[in-house]
């Protein structure tokens, strides 16, 4: 087990490290010129001479394998370089944002997740069903709305009709404390959405898992001796219908992140995701680049979780693999 | 899904579907000569009527003018950036495929290095860094729509690589690029052209985000997603349908597509249980 994991996280770091040199290439390759990126507005008056000796004191004229490897070995200290459009270091920035983000989307995992099972067992008790047919359309129109779009609907429903839920921001604007009540308002309809977009996925599994779990023999048994049909649903259908969703959770990372961009963005959400957008409309190079890494080892993270636990799950699948 | 009997409607509803739209895009922008700029301040925001059934903005602009025009332009980015993606992915799918050894290993380790970037966040920082222009957000669809269909048609290859008709060819003397010219890549193109198909609304939805972002077309290109982030004012005033309608037009040709793909794929893989994709 130890081996395995060990092996995995081992077959990860090479592949973190091409992303992190790609990210620095195609940096090169662009029309992105960090020296006119610092010097701003200031960058068009200034002389010649002024911007040489910036391009010499940024490094910008060092040949690119040399700027990736000070960069990487900076970065493994905890020097991520500074942020110019939040005009702190980058590792701040991450640092304080973070938090936020792990807890918008843990939530709308949550929510997924319970929402997705319980529609998923409903469903696939009677595949074909009208519960069922209403149930997978309604999924399937869902998994092709943009999460912005719904983001904003939801906006202009619950909080510009009703009026019951703030629509964006972490706190109210008159306060300028944070406290758990309010954070949890607020959390409500961004975390609801990106739930609604990672829904669909889950409930679709689940109701293949449990639907075909129903067919087999464990069920027919379990049926032959008399138990309760909730018994039978909950206890030996769900159980095995629910293990393959269980065990890919983790490669919904990539899935949750992109959904995280649009739905911070929307909602005013102070997460790393809408500080990626903020950092792309700004051009901010380290923060940009630093966010697409973190990103990029989270996805790993969440393929190394998958395979963990579908090791634990299904001894047939091999520790060695 | 797979039920057979649910397949007529389905492919007929889904086919009517993208006549209509296609049919719409091709066809309103050259015959009805309507300025879908023209501003008339007098009419803003009037909510949908039988004289505009989507609307108008906060310009007073036809919204189902605008609408038509946003997706003529999302679908005309979305078709490119499939297309390029697609031969970009057979390309490096097949040589993978078909030269095996050393070329497979780091084509596919390659592979798995971009598909661990989420794809939005990939878009998102090339974009960034080639704004601004059209261009840079077709490259930026293409780059992150490349890798399945790369790995779609490296399994083929693979798959097709041990049939007896490649082995007749081998043994009739066929080099090797004749084999992957003449005898794979045919064989492969359905899958490609399916995984293509599939592709369009992706690239599409990619487009309207990096759009809605203010990342994506310059905001006179108004693509649909374009159309959505200008209505986020209108709908702060509680105006909706600017931010309604767009959206649909999204999601319409997506499930279109998803089922017209989905016969599609039942055809080719008849064995085959319909997978829960979309």
């Amino acid at each position: 087990m130890a081996r395995m994991t060990g092996r995995r996280a081992l077959a990860a770091l090479p592949v973190l490290l091409v992303v992190t040199f790609a990210v620095f290439a195609v940096a090169a390759a662009s029309p992105f010129d960090p020296v006119k990126a610092y010097a701003g507005t200031a960058g068009l008056t200034a002389s010649q001479e002024n911007l040489d000796q910036l391009r010499a004191n940024l490094g910008a004229d060092r040949p690119l394998l040399a700027r990736w490897w000070e960069w990487l070995t900076a970065a493994l200290t905890g020097d991520l370089g500074d942020s110019s459009v939040m005009r702190r270091p980058v590792a701040d920035v991450i640092g304080e944002r973070l938090g936020w983000s792990v807890l918008l989307a843990a939530t709308a995992f949550l929510i997924a997740i319970a929402l997705g099972t319980l529609l998923g067992v409903l469903a696939g008790r009677r595949r074909g069903g009208l519960l069922d047919r209403a149930v997978s359309s309604a999924a399937y129109t869902l998994e092709a709305a943009p999460a912005f779009w719904l983001g904003l609907l939801a906006i202009w429903f619950f909080a510009l009709r009703l009026g019951a839920l703030p629509a964006g921001g972490l706190t109210d604007t008159a306060s300028d404390t944070v406290t758990a009540g309010q954070v949890a308002r607020h959390l409500v309809l961004p975390a609801l959405v990106l739930g609604l977009t990672q829904l669909p996925w889950f409930f679709l599994y689940v109701r293949q898992g449990v639907g075909d779990a129903l067919d087999e023999d464990p069920v027919r048994g379990a049926r032959a001796r008399g138990l309760r049909e909730r018994t039978v649903l909950t206890g030996h259908a769900l159980r095995s219908g629910m293990l393959p969703m269980l065990t890919l959770v983790g490669s919904r990372v990539p899935e949750l992140i992109t959904g995280a961009l649009l739905v911070e963005t929307v909602f005013s959400w102070p997460g790393i995701a809408a500080a990626t957008v903020t950092a792309a409309t700004a051009v901010d190079f380290p923060l940009l680049a630093a966010l697409t890494v973190l990103a990029t080892a989270a996805v790993l993270l969440g393929n190394l979780l998958s395979d963990l636990l579908y090791g634990l799950a299904d001894p047939r699948a091999g520790f060695d693999g | 899904m797979a039920d057979p009997r649910t397949h007529r409607p389905r492919l007929w509803s889904s086919a009517a579907t993208v006549g209509v739209l296609l049919l719409a895009v091709l066809l309103v922008p050259p015959l009805v000569q309507l300025d879908e700029q023209a501003v008339d301040l007098s009419r803003k925001l009037l909510p949908p009527s039988w004289e505009h059934p989507f609307g108008t903005d906060d310009l007073g602009r036809d919204l189902l003018l605008r609408c038509v025009y946003g997706l003529r332009i999302s679908l005309l980015v979305g078709l490119v950036a499939a297309l390029v993606a697609t031969v970009v992915g057979t390309a490096v799918g097949a040589a993978a495929g078909a030269l095996g050894g050393w070329t497979d290993r780091t084509l596919m380790r390659l592979v798995d290095a971009f598909s661990s970037v989420p794809h939005l966040l990939l878009g998102i920082f090339v974009v960034a860094l080639f704004r601004p222009g059209v261009w840079p957000v077709i490259a930026s669809v293409a780059v992150t729509h490349w890798l399945s269909t790369a790995r779609i048609v490296r399994s083929e290859v693979l798959s097709l690589r041990t049939r007896p008709f490649v082995d007749a060819a081998v043994s009739g003397g066929a080099t090797r690029w004749r084999v992957a010219v003449r005898h794979l890549l045919p064989a492969v193109l359905p899958q490609a052209g399916l995984a293509a198909v599939l592709m369009v609304p992706h690239a599409m939805w990619h487009e309207s985000a990096l759009s809605f972002l203010g990342l994506g077309l310059p905001s006179h290109q108004a693509s649909l997603g374009n159309l959505v982030q200008n209505a986020r004012s209108s709908l702060l005033t509680g105006h909706w349908w600017p931010t309604l309608f767009p959206g649909l037009l999204l999601i319409l040709p997506t499930l279109a597509i998803a089922g017209l793909a989905g016969v599609w794929r039942d055809r080719l893989n008849p064995r085959r249980r319909s997978e829960l994709t979309l």
